[in-house]
C-alpha cells in the first residue's frame, strides 16, 4: 500500500469568526524548540488588525448583552473543546516549547482548567466589583461593573498556552472583545485556541487571533483610538512606548506578569471593567 | 472646454477624451429616430466589463495621491437622507454635516450637496445659506417613478420652487422595460424644462435594468433627453451601483461627450460604504472617462455613512493612528 500525503495545515489567522490569510498574502516560518520548521503561518497586517478591531467593536455589545449564565456556559464549552483537542495541544506545546511531554500535559490541562475558572467567574463578577453603597438620602446607590469593550491583548512569548488562556479568557470573561497578538515565535496554540473559540458558540469577533510581526502589529495596536484597554504582558522592551502610545488615547493598560497565582488572574478580570453607578429614588 | 482642477497625481496617465468643441447633437423629434439612435449602440461584453472593473480595483493609491483622492471624494458626496423618517432637525444636522464634514479640521472640503426629498428643500437651502452646498431633491414620485407626468412635473415644481439647485428624477422603468422608450425620453425632456436652471439627475435604476446592455441604452436614451447627470440607483433596490455598471456608464459619457461635444456627469448611488469601494470607483473614473470627470461638476456619489469612512481614513492618513468612529458625528 502506498504512503498517504501527509495533510499539512496553514495556521491562518482568527478574524471575525473565520480563519482568512492575510489581507497581504505573506506569511513567516515558525521553528520549532529545536530550530526547524514547524508551520508556516499567517503574517498579519496592519489592515488585518484595523478589520479585527473593527470586529471585535461590533461583536462587543452583543457578548456583553447575553446574560452572565450564558456567557459561562459559552466559555464552558471553550473548555470542552479544548479538552477534545488536548493530544494536539501537548503536542504543539512540546514542539514549541521543547519540554517533556508529561510538563506539557500538566500545562495543558492547567489551561483548560482556567478557561472552566474563568467560565465560572461571568456571573460572578457582578458581586465582587458591584453592589449598593451608603447614601445619606432617600435613594439607592448602584455601582455595576461593566467591561471596557475592546481589548488589545499582546501575549505572552514565551508561555504561548497558559498565558496565552489567562490573558485572553480574563477579559472576555468580563465581557470586553479581544484583538490578541499571539507570541511572534510561538503562534500557534493561539490559533488553536481561536479554532476552538469558534466551534463554542463564542460570537464572531469575540475573541480574534492575529499571528506575525510584533513590533510591526503592536504600535498600531496601542495607537488605535478605538481600543479600551491593553494588555501589554508579552511586550518585553516594548512595554514602555506601547503604554505612552496607550495613554495617547487614554486606553487602561496591564503590564503584568500573568504568571501570577489566583489573585492576579482576578485582577486580570478587574483590570478591563468600568463602573457605572447608578441613583435610584426608594419607593417610587 | 473649461479647465477642472483636478489632483495631477491620481489624474496622471488618465483617459484620452476628445470632446469637440462644437455641439453636433442629433436632434431626435420620433420615436424613430431615438430607436434608430439607441439601436447604433454596440452591445456590452458583460464578462469583459466585469473583468475590467476587477482588474482596475486592484490599483492602489498610495500616500499623497490616496489623501488628495480622498478629499477629492469627500467633495464629490451628495449626502443623502431619504427616510420617511426625515425630519427638519435631522436634515439641518445634515447640511451642518455637509457643509463642515469634519469641524475638528477646518482643511477638509465640504461635500458637493445635500439630498432630500422635495418637502424638506426649504429647510435644507435655509440652512445652506452662504455655503458652497447645493441643495439636491428627488422628484418624480421617487424611487418607483409610477406616476402620471402631471404629478411628476409637479414634484419638480414644488422641489425647484422650494429651492433645489439640483433634482434627481427617476425614469419610468416599466416603460422602459416594456419598450415605451419615447414615453420615457418625453418625460425626461419635460421635466428637463420644468427644472428651469436646476441641474437634473436622471436615475436609471440599474438594479432593475437587469442587462448592461439596457444601461448603455438608458444612459444614452437619458443623455440625449437632457440629462446634466446619470446616475444609477434610487438606493432603495437591492442591487444599487456596481463597478461594472459605473464603467459602463462613465463609457457612455465619454462617448456622447465625444459625439456631441456636451459633458454630462455620473453619480453612483446606494451601496457604497467604504472609502477603499470609493477610490476604487475614482480610478475607474479616471481610467474609462478622463480626468475631466473627477471633479464634483462631473462626478459624485451619492451616500451617506460613506462619507464618515472618508473622514476616518482621511483622519487616519494624517495623524497616523485609527480613529474611533465615534469621533464623526452619525446622521
Amino acid at each position: 500500500m502506498s504512503e498517504r500525503l501527509g495533510v499539512r495545515k496553514t495556521y491562518k489567522l482568527v478574524l471575525n469568526g473565520a480563519f482568512p490569510r492575510s489581507e497581504s498574502g505573506r506569511s513567516y516560518e515558525v521553528l520549532d524548540a529545536a530550530g526547524a520548521l514547524l508551520a508556516n503561518a499567517a503574517q498579519a497586517s496592519r489592515k488585518d488588525l484595523r478589520d479585527a478591531v473593527r470586529a471585535a467593536r461590533a461583536a462587543q455589545p452583543g457578548w456583553w448583552g447575553a446574560s452572565a449564565y450564558n456567557r459561562g456556559q459559552v466559555l464552558y464549552r471553550v473548555a470542552e473543546m479544548a479538552e477534545a483537542r488536548r493530544e494536539e495541544l501537548v503536542d504543539q506545546v512540546v514542539a514549541a516549547e521543547g519540554v517533556e511531554r508529561v510538563h506539557a500535559t500538566a500545562t495543558v490541562e492547567r489551561a483548560i482548567d482556567r478557561i472552566v475558572w474563568f467560565a465560572g467567574w461571568t456571573d460572578k463578577i457582578a458581586q465582587v466589583y458591584g453592589g449598593t453603597n451608603p447614601v445619606a438620602g432617600p435613594y439607592f446607590n448602584f455601582s455595576i461593573p461593566s467591561p471596557s469593550g475592546v481589548v488589545g491583548v499582546v501575549a505572552p512569548a514565551e508561555d504561548s498556552l497558559l498565558g496565552l488562556v489567562e490573558t485572553v479568557m480574563a477579559p472576555i470573561c468580563a465581557g470586553n472583545a479581544v484583538v490578541v497578538l499571539a507570541s511572534e515565535t510561538r503562534p500557534i496554540p493561539a490559533v488553536l485556541l481561536g479554532e476552538m473559540a469558534a466551534t463554542s458558540d463564542l460570537p464572531a469577533g469575540v475573541l480574534n487571533v492575529l499571528t506575525g510581526r510584533l513590533a510591526e502589529l503592536a504600535p498600531v495596536l496601542a495607537d488605535h483610538e478605538d481600543v479600551d484597554g491593553l494588555d501589554l504582558a508579552g511586550a518585553g522592551e516594548m512595554r514602555a512606548d506601547l503604554a505612552a502610545r496607550g495613554a495617547g488615547s487614554i486606553k487602561r493598560v496591564l503590564a503584568d506578569d500573568p504568571r501570577d497565582p489566583d489573585a492576579a488572574a482576578l485582577r486580570r478580570i478587574r483590570a478591563f471593567l468600568e463602573t457605572t453607578t447608578v441613583w435610584h429614588t426608594i419607593g417610587q | 472646454m473649461e479647465q477642472v482642477s483636478t489632483p495631477s497625481r491620481i489624474a496622471s496617465g488618465s483617459a484620452v477624451v476628445r470632446i469637440p468643441d462644437t455641439a453636433s447633437l442629433p436632434v431626435i423629434e420620433t420615436e424613430a429616430a431615438l430607436r434608430t439612435l439607441l439601436a447604433s449602440l454596440s452591445g456590452v461584453d458583460a464578462v469583459g466589463a466585469a473583468a475590467r472593473a476587477a482588474k482596475l480595483a486592484t490599483r492602489s493609491l498610495k500616500q499623497s495621491t490616496k489623501r488628495d483622492a480622498l478629499d477629492l471624494a469627500i467633495s464629490m458626496v451628495d449626502l443623502t437622507t431619504l427616510e420617511g423618517a426625515d425630519t427638519p432637525g435631522r436634515v439641518r444636522s445634515l447640511c451642518a454635516k455637509a457643509w463642515r464634514p469634519d469641524p475638528g479640521d477646518p482643511t477638509t472640503p465640504s461635500a458637493a450637496a445635500v439630498c432630500v426629498y422635495p418637502d424638506l428643500v426649504a429647510t435644507a437651502r435655509e440652512a445652506l445659506t452662504g455655503s458652497d452646498v447645493a441643495v439636491a431633491s428627488v422628484a418624480t414620485a421617487f424611487p418607483s417613478g409610477r406616476a402620471s407626468l402631471a404629478v411628476k412635473l409637479a414634484d419638480v415644481a414644488e422641489a425647484v420652487a422650494a429651492g433645489a439647485d439640483e433634482v434627481d428624477m427617476v425614469i419610468d422603468r416599466g416603460a422602459f422595460l416594456s419598450g415605451r422608450l419615447g414615453q420615457v425620453f418625453d418625460e425626461i425632456v419635460a421635466v428637463r424644462e420644468a427644472c428651469g436652471s436646476a441641474h437634473l439627475k436622471v436615475i436609471l435604476e440599474t438594479g432593475e435594468l437587469v442587462t448592461l446592455d439596457a444601461v448603455r441604452r438608458a444612459s444614452w436614451l437619458a443623455m440625449a433627453a437632457g440629462a446634466d447627470f446619470i446616475k444609477t440607483s434610487t438606493g432603495k433596490v437591492a442591487v444599487s451601483a456596481t463597478p461594472p455598471v459605473a464603467l459602463v456608464m462613465l463609457e457612455a459619457a465619454r462617448d456622447f461627450a465625444e459625439a456631441t461635444g456636451r459633458v454630462v456627469g455620473v453619480k453612483l448611488a446606494g451601496g457604497i460604504r467604504s472609502a477603499k469601494e470609493a477610490l476604487r470607483y475614482l480610478v475607474i473614473v479616471n481610467e474609462t472617462a478622463g480626468a475631466l470627470w473627477l471633479s464634483p461638476r462631473y462626478f459624485r456619489f451619492g451616500a451617506s455613512s460613506l462619507l464618515n469612512d472618508l473622514l476616518a481614513q482621511r483622519t487616519k492618513q494624517r495623524r497616523g493612528v485609527y480613529v474611533r468612529p465615534e469621533l464623526f458625528s452619525g446622521d
